[in-house]
């Protein structure tokens, strides 16, 4: 099965192809976390009866007619304005800190948002009557790939929290691990049936995009695993590190977590690694249960509208982030944090058994069935 | 005497903290839509409360008299030394120069003001005022002193009732 899209018999033209996309790609899950930046600021604004930014405007932009003033009004310039600050401060290296990890560290958090990024089906193209995504890299184990590159995103937490060489940092990279350790399990097991699912379908069942196909012009999976839905979305919240399971940051304990040492740049390289990995999690959560880019359940784009097809099936994708973004923030400022304890009981005595039990469930029904 | 609080018994639902978390979605959600709070405040100004405590000013009475009489009790109380009076003689010509003194210059600090209005308690003429101006900036720290002119400039006219200075007049021409 020829598993990727060649685009010229060149094998150095198709690498630059590649390379461009994969830039491109780089640059898309760079736009969304920043763009969830201000989602965040201004729902967080919204829902406390405030207006949000809506002052900060670029001298020459501001004056174009209606686009200078909804950039203004919805804080868009901001953007520009938090990015220059990152960039523009001192960079402090404290004396105290192992360096080599101290430099690594933001790259790390970074890092593996940006390889799953590739592994995710953006969308959906037909050549020769054959389906394949529109991703950097069609491979058939794509989930394992995701899953365990995912991951990965904790040691960035780890490695700044040891190499902080502080105690502050230290607890938060310590509750990081504790943390991702036991939710990564429960969401292991949350996916089990869904992939089991798959497998009967006869589908390559590891593949994201395949699993995603299942689920074209047919119910979501989100209807027929609602348990695995549930516990994987909780258990990508405790993954991304966001509230109510920011235990690894929690401000109010430990300052600001195994980030307390960084400034500058580097807090920004967390920063951003952070709403990546929530674009890139809720990219995951969408390709799985939330029907990929069908716009409606039961409802695709034909394969017969050709390129059309494959541009709307990348809108329906991209749209379905955003709104699955705006929910990360929507629940953020809803629901009050969790307690390290609890975080810990609802992951060990909650959601890993659940899955367990769910999984197991399933495959009793299926024997029967 | 310690109450005892009966704890209701939390159903299967409520312990799953689901029903809560939607419910809470739901407000938040209400919140998102609700009109907005916020004074949007160099573009919209707050409405000043009588009573307000702003920045001392000078003020004449309603026939147009400067009420300062340069007793130089306010710049005695002012805690922060904000005040400075430069007590003259009224000018002969002047149609007040049977009151004693006026001020030759009258400054206000407003980089010392502490908004306290011990002047305005302390002042026998009711010639000092606490304005209901709050946000003062400049450019330099001169400019944030303000000099007799402006002061009344700023004060204008608070009607008085009793007109003390005219009854005293009247009483000498008789």
């Amino acid at each position: 099965m020829q598993s990727y899209h060649i685009f010229s018999d060149c094998a150095l033209i198709n690498g630059a192809i590649y390379f461009g996309l994969s830039v491109l790609c780089v640059f898309i899950i760079m736009a969304f976390a920043g763009l969830s930046v201000v989602a965040e600021r201004k729902v967080c604004a919204y829902i406390q009866g405030r207006w949000g930014p809506n002052r900060t405007a670029i001298a020459v932009v501001e004056d174009i007619p209606f686009v200078g003033n909804f950039l203004k009004k919805n804080g868009l310039m901001q953007l520009a304005a938090d990015g220059l600050k990152f960039l523009l401060k001192e960079d402090p290296l404290p004396k105290h800190v192992k360096k080599i990890w101290y430099m690594l560290a933001p790259v790390m958090a970074l890092a593996p948002v940006l390889i799953v990024a590739g592994v995710i089906p953006f969308g959906v193209y037909w050549q020769d009557g054959r389906a394949y995504p529109v991703s950097i890299a069609n491979i058939d184990i794509s989930l394992l790939v995701a899953l365990a590159v995912g991951g990965l995103g904790v040691y960035g937490a780890i490695m700044a929290g040891w190499s902080s060489n502080s105690k502050y940092p230290y607890l938060g990279a310590m509750r990081a691990a504790a943390q991702v350790i036991s939710y990564e399990l429960a969401m292991g097991l949350s996916v089990l049936p869904v992939i089991l699912m798959a497998s009967y379908n006869g589908v390559s069942a590891l593949s994201i995009f395949e699993i995603a196909k299942m689920q074209s012009g047919d119910v979501w999976l989100c209807m027929l695993q609602p348990l695995s839905a549930l516990i994987f979305l909780v258990a990508l919240f405790a993954e991304t590190n966001r509230l109510p399971f920011d235990m690894a940051e929690s401000e109010t304990d430990f300052v600001s977590g195994y980030h307390t040492e960084y400034g500058s740049f580097k807090f920004g390289l967390f920063f951003v690694g952070e709403y990546g990995h929530v674009v890139v999690g809720s990219a995951l959560f969408i390709a799985l249960f939330l029907g990929g880019w069908d716009p409606l359940p039961g409802c695709d784009w034909p394969s017969s509208w050709g390129i059309v097809s494959t541009l709307l099936s990348v809108a329906t994708f991209l749209v379905k982030v955003a709104f699955m973004v705006v929910f990360f923030i929507w629940i953020r400022w809803t629901v009050p944090r969790f307690r390290n304890d609890q975080v810990m009981t609802l992951g060990w005595k909650c959601l890993v058994p659940l899955a367990a039990l769910n999984f197991v469930a399933y495959l009793i029904y299926t024997s029967i069935a | 005497m310690a109450i005892i609080v009966e704890r209701k018994r939390l159903s299967f639902w409520e312990r799953t903290y689901l029903p809560q978390i939607l419910s809470g979605l739901y407000i938040t959600l209400k919140n998102f839509f609700a009109p907005k709070v916020t004074l949007e405040y160099p573009d919209q100004q707050p409405v000043i409360p009588q009573g307000y405590r702003g920045a001392p000013v000078l003020v004449c009475d309603s026939d147009g008299r400067h009420k300062c009489v340069s007793c130089q009790l306010c710049e005695f109380v002012c805690p922060s030394k904000a005040i400075k009076v430069t007590p003259s003689a009224i000018p002969e010509d002047s149609q007040y120069a049977f009151i004693e003194k006026g001020p030759a210059d009258f400054q206000i600090d407003m980089s010392r003001c502490i908004y306290c209005g011990l002047c305005q308690e302390a002042c026998p003429e009711q010639a000092i005022f606490m304005g209901s101006e709050f946000s003062i900036n400049a450019y330099t720290r001169a400019g944030l002193v303000r000099h007799k002119d402006d002061l009344y400039k700023i004060g204008g006219v608070v009607p008085d009732k009793i007109m003390k200075w005219q009854k005293i007049k009247e009483r000498e021409a008789k």
